[in-house]
C-alpha cells in the first residue's frame, strides 16, 4: 500500500480497526499519495485522509458503478491492460439479458426459488452460436482475498454447463461487438451517472468529480491506485458484489497485480484468513475445495470435474490432485485409488449449513451440542436474543475461552433472565467451560490478511487447566476413537481410519509442527518417501503424495518451518520474503504477471515489478512470479494439455479457466454476472435505478423474533423505523469484547456503549449531547449514550433527508467484564447474502428516542408496540421479486402486506417453545 | 552492609558533582542508581504475533520464571516495524488478567451455579455426548437416496483466533465424524 | 544564564551529570496522530499504572481519560472543529510565521521525509485542499520535561531529580507525597496518586489491580528505566504512525521545524510548534509538539511560566529588603543613642 499513489478506503475504517496497518497508508501519504475515505461517518480514518466523502451505507455499487461508467464513457480506462488481461473482449451468449432489459434482473431468474440459472451468462465459443458455460473457476473475485465470498459459489456448484474446452472463447479484440463484455458493461452502467450518485448516495457532484479525478490521474502505466475495504462491504446483502464492482474498476484501470495496486481486504481477526484457507466453514474443505454436495457429487470424478477439469487452463485443472492429497492426508493408507481415496468418507451437503441455519435448527431442538472455540455469538452474531434462546434449546455446550464471556453466562445473567423470558432453573443446557491457552502459551501459526503465515513461538505454559485447542481437539479425537474401537458400523470407519497419530513431547503435548508438516504434505512412496513437498506442483494424483491443504504446500519445504522465519524486515527488501511464508509459494503480490505488459516489459520503470528476462528465459523481479516461471510472454500455451501448460504467455489470471481477469463473471456468483444496485432490505427509499427494489436472491429467515422493518411496503405517513444504523468497531475494543472488555486499560478508553448521531437528528428527536438514547428495531431495544457530532452528516436521498446512526457493537450485559452495556447485535435481523451467507449489519432501520430503555419485561413490550404500529407480518420484507413487468411468463407473487391478516393474528404466532416449525421457513422460498 | 561514608552525604555530592542546586546526581537514591528495565531481566524472549486483528503485528513476549512479564512490538517485523495498537499494547494484561478463568467450570442441566470439574472427566463427558449427539441426529441418505453420511446433532463456531493447526484438526475431526455444521467468524 | 529560567543548553550538565549525555526528548507530531491511544496503553502497561476514572463516558468526543494525571501519563485529546474555527487556526498560524517563526523552504520529492530518491511527483496535486468543512484533531499529550521544571525546583525532599538524559523523574522511594510539586507544575501534569481509583464497581467483587507507588507524586518518567538500557520509551515505540518520535532533543526540535515548514508549504499554515522556543517561560520543553491550532484548544497553557523563574529576583528583592531593614534597625539603634 505504501507504493500506491492514491488510496481509496471505502467500506473500512482502517485507522481505527487496523491502526498498525494504517502506518502504510500514512507512509504513502507522506510520499505524496492522495488518501480518500468514503464512509457514512467521519472517523479517525477520515481525519487523516485528504478528503472524506460522506455516503449512504449500502449504496456503494452506485458510486463504483458510476466510476466504471465514467472511465468507460470517457475512454479513461487502461486499454492495453484491459485488452491483455481481462475478459473485456470476450463475447457473451446471445441468450444473456441484462438488468437493462429486465427491470433490474438478469436472465435466468426463477421467481419460484429466488435463484438464478447462470447458463445464459456463459461465454460464446468460437464459431458457434450455442452457449458454452464455464463451471470451472470459482475464484470469482480477482485481486481480492475475501475468500468467504466463495462460500456460496461452493453451493452453486454443478449449476453450470460443461466447462470451456480450451479456455479460448469467442473474442472481439476491437471491442466493438455489442456482445463483448466491454459493450455489455457500457450498457449496464449507463444509468450510473454522477446525478444518480447524488440521488442514491447523497454525494455531491464536486465530491464525485474529485474522486473520479483522483482515481484516473493515479492509474495507468506510471501510477497505481489501491482500494481498501473491510466488513463495510461484506456485511450487506449483496456484499460480494460490492467488492466485485471495485475489482472490476481496478481491472479497468489496470490496478491489479502491480505495486501499490489491488484491493486490500482488511480482515478482522488474527487468523481469519487462515480459518478460511484451512476452513472451519461448513461449505469448504482446506484449500477452497468445496464440500461435496448430495446428488451432484456422488462420485469422485464428478466432484473433481465440478471444481476444474484436467483439460482446462490454469491451476484449478489439478483440482483432483489437490483433493486426492487432502484425502490421503486424512485417511492415509485407507485412502486408495480403488476406493477413490475414501471420497465417500466425506459427509455431503444439501443446502447451506451456516451458523444462522444451525441456529434455526437449534430452536427446533435439532441440535444437541454446540462447541464455541473463542467465539461469543450471544453478543457477536446477528439477533443476539435468538442466539441466546437457541442456546437454551441445546442439550450441552462447550465454551472454550479465557474468561466468562456472555455465551457462557447467558443462562445465569443474560438479558432474557432479566426480562423473565427464561428462568435459570428451567434451562436444561449442560454447560462446560474449558479455559483456553492464549497466544503466548502455545506455538502455532496465524495467517494474516495478506496471506502471510506467521509462526508464533511458545513463551510460557498455560496456567491451571488451560490448554490449547490443539491439545483439546487431539484429546477429544483420541477419546472418541477409543470409545468406538471395535465398532463395525460403517459410519464409524472415517473416524477409526483417520490419521490421528501425532507425535507428543515429554509432557504429552502434541507437536504443532507435526500438524503443519501434514498440512504441507509429503511423499508417501517413491525415492523421496517421507520428504516434505516443496510446493503444490509436486503433488501427484495417484496417492504417492499427501498434503492437507494444497495452497499451503511449501510452508514446510525442506523440513523447515518456513512460517517461522524471522529475518528482520530491515535486513531485506520491501517484499521481505524471508519473514514468514505467504501462500501460494511465498508470493507477495498475486497475479503479478500483470505488472508487465503483454510483451513482458514493465508498464513503466516507476511501477516495475516482474519482467521477462530474454537471456535467462525466465521471469525476473523481486517477487516470486505468480506464473509458470519460464513461460515466455508470447507462448500460445499448450491448449491440448490444459492446466499450467495450457496457459498462454499473457494469461496473467492463472486461476481462471480463460486466464483472464473477469469483468463479467459467467459463473461463480449466484446473484448476477455484473454488480447491480439494490436497496437494502429495510430501505424505505425506492430503488432509483430499477423497479426491482432489493436483491432478488437474498436469503431470509422467517421467525416471530426476526421480523423485518416494512421498508418500501410501509405506510409513508408514519414511518415507525425512519432511521438507519450501521454497526462497527472502535480501536479500543475487539469484536464482541471477550478480549477487550475484560482489560481495564482498554475498558477505560471506551467504557460505555454510545451511538453517534448528527446535531440535526438530535434536534429532531430531542436527544441531549451525552444524554441517553434508546434505539429500537423490530427485534430489540437498546440504550446508549448519545455522541451528538458533526461527524455524522444527514444526507439528501431521493428528495428526503436520511439520518444514519453509528453504533459500535462491543458491549454486552453481564457482570464479569470490567464494563458492560447493551448488545447492539440484538437489533440486527438475519438477512443473508446468498453468495456468502453473511448477514447484513450495515443498514438496519430503527427508531431512536431520548432516555433510557424500559427495564424487565417492559423492554420487549416496547419492541412489540412498535412492531404493531408498523404492522409487521412474518413475511414483511421477504418479497423477493418486485419488478412488476418481469417477463418470462411468471406471475408476480403479490403479497399485500397491509391488508389481509390482522395484526393480532400475527402476534398470536407461536414462538419456538410451542413448536413453531410451520411458521418458520429457512431459505429463499417465497412464502 | 556497606560502610557509611560521609562522601555519600547529599550535600557533599552536591558540591563534588557540580549539582549546585541539588536537583540531579546528588539526590539520586540507591534504587534509582540501580534501575533496570524488566525487559532486561527476562529469562526468555519469544517471537510471537498479536492475537487481535488480522494485520499480524510481530510481538516480543518477555518472560521470567515461566510468567509473561512484558509484551511489546517486534521491530524486526516487516509488517508492523515494532509498533502495536492499544489492543496489542494491552496484550500482557490479556495474558495475566486476574479475570481470566483457569479451571474447568461445569453447570449441570437446570443447575443454578457453576461447579468444579476435573478436566479429564470433562473431556470424557464431552466425548460421550459428542457420540450420542452424533447418533441422535445421524442422516445416512436424503429423501432421493443420495448419500449424506452426516450428523446434524453437533455444531461448532469459532476459529478466527485459533491457530491454523488447530483449525485443521477441528475440520478433520468434525468432518470425519460427519459433523458438517462448522462455522467461524469469517462469515460473521 | 539559565539555572532557573531562560535558555539553557544542557540541563543535565548543570545537575552534576557532566556534558557527555545528550538531552533526550519527544517530538509529538499531532498532524499524523490517528487517535488510537496505543501510547496511553503502552505507557500504563509498562509502568503498571492503574486504570483511571470511573468508567463513564466523559463527554469530550472519544476521550474518556480526561487529562494527564497520576495514572495517565500519555493522554490523547480529541477536538472536533467546524470550518470557521479551521480558518481561524490557519490565520493565526500564518501570523506566527510572519512574526518570525523559523521557516525552511518547501520540501518535496526526494527530500521529503520517507520519500524515495528519484521519486517524481510531477502531476501530484500539491495545492492545499480547500479548507475542510470539518476536522477532528487528535493529540497525545505528555509531561513536558521542562528545561526549567517547576516540580523539580520546588520539591523539598529531593524526590524529583534531573536525569542524565535531561529529563525530570520522581523517585517514589524518596517522595513523601507532600504535593508541593503539584502546584509547581505550570502544565498541571504531576499529580499525587491516591488509593481509591482502581475499581469503582467494587460491590461486584471485581478483582483489584495492584497499585504501585500509592500516595506519592507520579508523572511520566520518559521511561527512565528503559533509557538506561538504551531502549526507547514505550509510547514512542508503539506509536503506529510515528506521531510520537523520540531521540536527542536537538534532533527532535530540528525535525519539528522541518515538519512545520513542510506543512506550511502544503498550505497548512495552522501548523505551529509548542515547547520549541528556548525563550519561553520554562526555557523550552523536552517534549516538543506540533499543533494544528492554538495550544488552548488542546488544553495546553499558552504561556507557561516556571514558578521559580522569579526566584533570583525575589531573593534579590528580599536581600535588598533585608539589607534595608538591617540599615533601618542600625539607624534606629544609632538614633536611640542620641
Amino acid at each position: 500500500m505504501a507504493n500506491a499513489d492514491c488510496i481509496i478506503i471505502q467500506g473500512s475504517n482502517m485507522a481505527e480497526a487496523h491502526p498498525v496497518g494504517f502506518q502504510w497508508v500514512m507512509e504513502a501519504k507522506s510520499r505524496g499519495a492522495t488518501i480518500i475515505h468514503v464512509d457514512p461517518r467521519f472517523t479517525r480514518t477520515s481525519a487523516n485522509a485528504h478528503k472524506h466523502i460522506p455516503t449512504r451505507a449500502g449504496s456503494d455499487v452506485v458510486l463504483l458503478g458510476a466510476l466504471i461508467n465514467h472511465v468507460l464513457s470517457n475512454d479513461l480506462y487502461f486499454k492495453d491492460y484491459v485488452l491483455a488481461y481481462t475478459n473485456a473482449s470476450t463475447i457473451i451468449s446471445e441468450e444473456f439479458l441484462d438488468t437493462e432489459d429486465l427491470e433490474g434482473l438478469f436472465s435466468g431468474y426463477d421467481p419460484e426459488t429466488g435463484t438464478y440459472d447462470p447458463a445464459s451468462w456463459a461465454y460464446s465459443a468460437p464459431g458457434e452460436d450455442g452457449k458454452v458455460a464455464d463451471a470451472s473457476a470459482f475464484e470469482g473475485q480477482e485481486g481480492s482475498h475475501w475468500t468467504a465470498g466463495r462460500a456460496g459459489a461452493g453451493e452453486a456448484f454443478g449449476s453450470g454447463g460443461p466447462p470451456l474446452e480450451h479456455g479460448i472463447p469467442a473474442r472481439d479484440e476491437t471491442l466493438q461487438d455489442p456482445r463483448t463484455v466491454l459493450q455489455i458493461l457500457k450498457r449496464h452502467y449507463s444509468r450510473y451517472t454522477p446525478e444518480m450518485v447524488t440521488e442514491a448516495c447523497g454525494i455531491s457532484r464536486a465530491d464525485f468529480d474529485y474522486l473520479a479525478r483522483a482515481l484516473v490521474e493515479n492509474s495507468g502505466r506510471e501510477r497505481t491506485t489501491c482500494f481498501a475495504y473491510a466488513v463495510g462491504w461484506t456485511q450487506h446483502v449483496g456484499g460480494a458484489q460490492f467488492i466485485r464492482t471495485a475489482a472490476m474498476l481496478q481491472l479497468l484501470m489496470g490496478n491489479v497485480g502491480r505495486p501499490g495496486s489491488g484491493i486490500m481486504a482488511l480482515r478482522g481477526h488474527a487468523t481469519i484468513q487462515g480459518s478460511t484457507d484451512i476452513p472451519t466453514l461448513f461449505n469448504l474443505l482446506p484449500g477452497y475445495l468445496p464440500m461435496p454436495k448430495a446428488g451432484a457429487h456422488d462420485d469422485f470424478q464428478t466432484y473433481a470435474d465440478s471444481i476444474g477439469r484436467k483439460e482446462q487452463k490454469g491451476f484449478w485443472a489439478e483440482s483432483r490432485t489437490y483433493a486426492v492429497n487432502l484425502l490421503k492426508a486424512w485417511w492415509g493408507e485407507h485412502a486408495t485409488a480403488e476406493n477413490d481415496f475414501a471420497f465417500d468418507y466425506l459427509p455431503r451437503l444439501d443446502g447451506p449449513a451456516g451458523t444462522y441455519q444451525t441456529l434455526m435448527r437449534m430452536l427446533d431442538d435439532g441440535v444437541d451440542g454446540y462447541f464455541l472455540l473463542g467465539q461469543n455469538p450471544a453478543v457477536g452474531s446477528a439477533n443476539g436474543r435468538m442466539q441466546r434462546l437457541g442456546m437454551s434449546h441445546l442439550k450441552w455446550m462447550v465454551v472454550r475461552d479465557f474468561s466468562m464471556i456472555e455465551s457462557a453466562t447467558w443462562w445465569k445473567e443474560g438479558p432474557e433472565i432479566d426480562s423473565g423470558e427464561l428462568r435459570t432453573e428451567d434451562i436444561g443446557t449442560e454447560m462446560f467451560f474449558l479455559p483456553a491457552a492464549n497466544h503466548t502459551e502455545k506455538a502455532g501459526s496465524f495467517t494474516q490478511t495478506q496471506r502471510l503465515v506467521q509462526w508464533r513461538e511458545k513463551a510460557v505454559d498455560p496456567p491451571g487447566d488451560a490448554q490449547s485447542e490443539l491439545e483439546f481437539l487431539y484429546e477429544l479425537g483420541h477419546r472418541i476413537r477409543e470409545k468406538l474401537r471395535g465398532s463395525t458400523d460403517p459410519r464409524d470407519r472415517p473416524l477409526l481410519d483417520l490419521t490421528w497419530d501425532y507425535p507428543v513431547d515429554e509432557e504429552g503435548e502434541v507437536d504443532p509442527e507435526a500438524v503443519i508438516a501434514e498440512i504441507n504434505g509429503r511423499h508417501e512412496t517413491g525415492p523421496k518417501v517421507g520428504q516434505p513437498l516443496s510446493g503444490y506442483t509436486e503433488m501427484a494424483d495417484d496417492g504417492s503424495t499427501s498434503g492437507g491443504c494444497w495452497i499451503y504446500a511449501g510452508v514446510y519445504a525442506d523440513g523447515i518451518n518456513q512460517a517461522a522465519r524471522k529475518k528482520p524486515g530491515y535486513e531485506q527488501d520491501e517484499f521481505a520474503h524471508e519473514w514468514g511464508w505467504a501462500w501460494p509459494m511465498n508470493r507477495r503480490i498475486l497475479y503479478n504477471r500483470a505488472s508487465a505488459d503483454a510483451d513482458g516489459k514493465p508498464w513503466s520503470e516507476r511501477k516495475k515489478l516482474l519482467w521477462w528476462d530474454e537471456t535467462a528465459e525466465k521471469w525476473a523481479g523481486p517477487d516470486v512470479p505468480d506464473f509458470p516461471a519460464d513461460k515466455a510472454p508470447h507462448d500460445p500455451g499448450d491448449v491440448e494439455a490444459g492446466g499450467a501448460k495450457g496457459l498462454a504467455g499473457n494469461d496473467a489470471f492463472v486461476m481462471q479457466s480463460d486466464g483472464r481477469g473477469w469483468l463479467f463473471a459467467p459463473t461463480g456468483l449466484v446473484d448476477g454476472p455484473l454488480p447491480t444496485h439494490y436497496e437494502p432490505v429495510d430501505s424505505s427509499i425506492p430503488n432509483p435505478l430499477y423497479p426491482q427494489q432489493a436483491n432478488p436472491t437474498r436469503e431470509f429467515i422467517q421467525d416471530r423474533d426476526n421480523l423485518n422493518a416494512p421498508g418500501m411496503t410501509g405506510d409513508a405517513r408514519e414511518e415507525v423505523y425512519p432511521y438507519y444504523f450501521s454497526t462497527y468497531r472502535v480501536t479500543e475494543h475487539h469484536t464482541a469484547g471477550g478480549m477487550s472488555r475484560w482489560l481495564p486499560y482498554l475498558a477505560e478508553l471506551q467504557p460505555q456503549l454510545f451511538c453517534e448521531i448528527s446535531p440535526e437528528l438530535a434536534a429532531e428527536v430531542g436527544i441531549e449531547p451525552y444524554g441517553w438514547a434508546t434505539i429500537i428495531s423490530p427485534r430489540a431495544a437498546i440504550e446508549a449514550i448519545a455522541l451528538v457530532t458533526e461527524r455524522m452528516t444527514p444526507l439528501t436521498i431521493s428528495g428526503r433527508t436520511v439520518h444514519q446512526i453509528g453504533l459500535p457493537y462491543h458491549w454486552a450485559q453481564g457482570t464479569h467484564a470490567v464494563v458492560e452495556g447493551d448488545s447492539v447485535n440484538d437489533l440486527i435481523a438475519m438477512n443473508l447474502d446468498a453468495n456468502t451467507q453473511i448477514q447484513n449489519s450495515k443498514v438496519t432501520a430503527c427508531a431512536i428516542r431520548p432516555g433510557r430503555r424500559p427495564r424487565g419485561a417492559a423492554r420487549q413490550e416496547l419492541v412489540e408496540e412498535l412492531q404493531r404500529r408498523a404492522g409487521l407480518q412474518l413475511d414483511t420484507g421477504d418479497q423477493l421479486l418486485t419488478a412488476p413487468d418481469f417477463p418470462e411468463g411468471t406471475e408476480r407473487q403479490d403479497i399485500d402486506l397491509q391488508s389481509g391478516e390482522s395484526i393480532e393474528e400475527t402476534f398470536d404466532l407461536p414462538r419456538h417453545e410451542s413448536g413453531g416449525e410451520d411458521q418458520r421457513t429457512t431459505g429463499t422460498e417465497e412464502d | 552492609m556497606p560502610r557509611f561514608s560521609f562522601l555519600e552525604w547529599p550535600v557533599v555530592r552536591q558540591l563534588r558533582d557540580g549539582d549546585v542546586l541539588g536537583r540531579g546526581t546528588s539526590v539520586t537514591s540507591k534504587r534509582t542508581r540501580s534501575i533496570t528495565p524488566r525487559t532486561a531481566e527476562a529469562d526468555h524472549v519469544a517471537h510471537s504475533v498479536c492475537p487481535y486483528c488480522a494485520v499480524g503485528c510481530g510481538q516480543l513476549v518477555y518472560s521470567k520464571d515461566g510468567k509473561v512479564t512484558q509484551i511489546e512490538g517486534d521491530p524486526a517485523s516487516p509488517i508492523s516495524r515494532g509498533r502495536l495498537c492499544p489492543k496489542g499494547s494491552a496484550s500482557e494484561q490479556l495474558v495475566n488478567s486476574p479475570r481470566r478463568i483457569t479451571t474447568v467450570r461445569y453447570r449441570r442441566p437446570y443447575g443454578t451455579e457453576w461447579e468444579d470439574l476435573n478436566r479429564d472427566t470433562a473431556i470424557d463427558m464431552i466425548a460421550d455426548r459428542f457420540l450420542e449427539a452424533r447418533r441422535n441426529h445421524w442422516e445416512d441418505v436424503d429423501d432421493k437416496g443420495h448419500a449424506l453420511r452426516r450428523t446434524m446433532g453437533i455444531a461448532s463456531l469459532g476459529g478466527a483466533t485459533i491457530d491454523n493447526e488447530e483449525n485443521y484438526l477441528a475440520k478433520k475431526l468434525f468432518t470425519a465424524a460427519g459433523a458438517i455444521q462448522m462455522e467461524n467468524q469469517a462469515r460473521i | 544564564m539559565g539555572l532557573l529560567s531562560g535558555p539553557e543548553e544542557n540541563p543535565a550538565a548543570d545537575s552534576g551529570w557532566g556534558h557527555d549525555h545528550a538531552r533526550k526528548g519527544f517530538f509529538t507530531d499531532t498532524s499524523i496522530c490517528i487517535g488510537c491511544k496505543a501510547c496511553e496503553v503502552a505507557c500504563k502497561e509498562w509502568n503498571r499504572n492503574p486504570q483511571d476514572g470511573d468508567l463513564k463516558i466523559l463527554g469530550s468526543s472519544y476521550d474518556n481519560t480526561g487529562s494527564l494525571g497520576a495514572n495517565t501519563w500519555r493522554h490523547v485529546a480529541f477536538v472536533e472543529q467546524k470550518k470557521d474555527r479551521i480558518e481561524e487556526a490557519r490565520e493565526s498560524g500564518r501570523k506566527l510565521v510572519s512574526l518570525g517563526m523559523p521557516t525552511i523552504g518547501p520540501r518535496s520529492g526526494a527530500a521529503a521525509p520517507g520519500g524515495r530518491a528519484g521519486e517524481d511527483f510531477t502531476g501530484v496535486d500539491t495545492t492545499p485542499p480547500d479548507t475542510p468543512e470539518f476536522r477532528w484533531l487528535m493529540s497525545s499529550d505528555v509531561c513536558k520535561h521542562c528545561t526549567h521544571a517547576g516540580c523539580l525546583d520546588v520539591c523539598p525532599t529531593g524526590a524529583l531529580f534531573r536525569t542524565e538524559f535531561g529529563t525530570v523523574v520522581v523517585q517514589s522511594d524518596i517522595c513523601n507525597g507532600c504535593g508541593t510539586c503539584v502546584g509547581g507544575c505550570p502544565f498541571g501534569v504531576i499529580e499525587r496518586r491516591d488509593d481509591g481509583t482502581v475499581s469503582p464497581k467494587e460491590d461486584r467483587g471485581r478483582v483489584q489491580q495492584e497499585v504501585p507507588n500509592k500516595g506519592t507524586a507520579n508523572k511520566c518518567t520518559l521511561c527512565y528505566d528503559r533509557l538506561v538500557e538504551g531502549e526507547e520509551p514505550a509510547c514512542a515505540k508503539t506509536c503506529p504512525t510515528t506521531s510520537i518520535k523520540f531521540g536527542d532533543r536537538s534532533d527532535m526540535v530540528e525535525q519539528a521545524h522541518e515538519r512545520v515548514a513542510q506543512l506550511h508549504a502544503q498550505g497548512m499554515t495552522e501548523a505551529r510548534l509548542y515547547g520549541a522556543n528556548p525563550e519561553d517561560g520554562v526555557g523550552g520543553t523536552g517534549s516538543v509538539f506540533l499543533l494544528l491550532d492554538e495550544p488552548e484548544v488542546y488544553g495546553l497553557p499558552p504561556d507557561p511560566q516556571v514558578p521559580t523563574a522569579d526566584l533570583p529576583h525575589m531573593y534579590r528583592t528580599a536581600a535588598v529588603a533585608m539589607g534595608g531593614m538591617l540599615v533601618a534597625t542600625a539607624l534606629a539603634f544609632l538614633g536611640g543613642r542620641r
